[in-house]
């Protein structure tokens, strides 16, 4: 079952990855990087759910089981969050630029190049 | 088979090929609000993975937060650009981001297979089995203790984001 969710994972993120290196379009790309964010829930999720947690796998690391348990969730939380802030940011970049530039393929934006 | 009947199992791969097919159309499609629709149907299969996964709260916070907000998000600023229908074309290197992508899926595939994981039993022992029983009290316990000064800061970023976005896309009138 971890194997399965690992896979499935690892495909989402080839995608996102084939999706940022190939599309010209800005927000296909920031769409494509959502895909591998996502990828990367799946797999913590999948680790918190199936791997034995750290408390029991290293003696000294204390009794509480909750607290490793679902430390992979807790980070996935995390990972939405800094997920959104970096989504709401990107767009708005993307709306400043097209009023700016009036283009948004990103084979156009190569003023740093010059 | 690793749930218990065939029902879940077959429920886990229909949300799993939804989930990798939509993923697949995003970057595949020509229209851009195609692609962003396909997008939302990706994230909504994942809330379905993540709740046959005992992570029910991730499941509800990724159709409100994916399947809302960062969807009406990217939906707003599709509509305000241009070349909505035929913008998604491929970049010069495509050939070389598919092979690079085959290549990365297959070196993870191959090392997942071949990694020796500290699975977990098939039947939980008993502490982790009362986690899993109610993750979401879990998880906000969590958070608001060992996790609370990770919490505060991402309170500030998601601030700082608004802020930023906001600052971003006023319209100067002076300018």
């Amino acid at each position: 079952m971890l194997e399965r969710l690992l896979i499935i994972s690892a495909v989402l993120f080839c995608i996102g990855l084939y999706g940022v290196l190939s599309r010209r379009h800005i927000i296909a790309v920031i769409m494509s990087v959502e895909i591998m964010f996502n990828a990367v829930n799946v797999a913590l999720v999948a680790f918190s759910r199936y791997t034995v947690p750290a408390s029991l796998r290293f003696p000294g690391a204390g009794t509480d089981v909750e607290r490793f348990v679902l430390e992979g969730q807790t980070l996935a939380v995390f990972v939405i969050v800094v997920a959104a802030a970096e989504v709401a940011l990107g767009l708005a970049l993307i709306i400043a630029l097209a009023r700016r530039r009036d283009t948004i393929h990103i084979s156009d934006l190569s003023t740093l190049r010059r | 088979m690793a749930f218990d009947n065939l029902f879940s199992e077959i429920v886990f791969w229909a949300l799993a090929v939804v989930t990798i097919g939509s993923a697949a159309l995003v970057v595949h499609l020509r229209s851009i609000f195609r692609a962003a629709l396909m997008l939302v149907v990706s994230f909504l299969g994942i809330a379905g993975i993540f709740a046959m996964v005992n992570a029910e709260f991730l499941a509800v916070v990724q159709v409100l937060v994916y399947g809302g907000g960062i969807a009406v998000l990217v939906i707003f600023a599709v509509m305000m650009t241009r070349d909505v229908d035929t913008g998604n074309r491929s970049t010069a290197v495509q050939p070389v981001a598919l092979m690079m992508g085959i290549a990365l899926l297959g070196a993870l595939a191959y090392s997942i297979v071949q990694a020796e994981w500290a699975l977990l039993p098939d039947s939980l022992p008993g502490p982790i089995a009362t986690v899993f029983v109610e993750t979401p009290t879990q998880l906000g316990r969590l958070l608001l203790s060992d996790y609370v000064l990770a919490f505060e800061v991402a309170g500030v970023l998601l601030l700082a984001a608004v802020i930023g976005a906001l600052s971003l896309v006023r319209e100067r009138h002076d300018a």
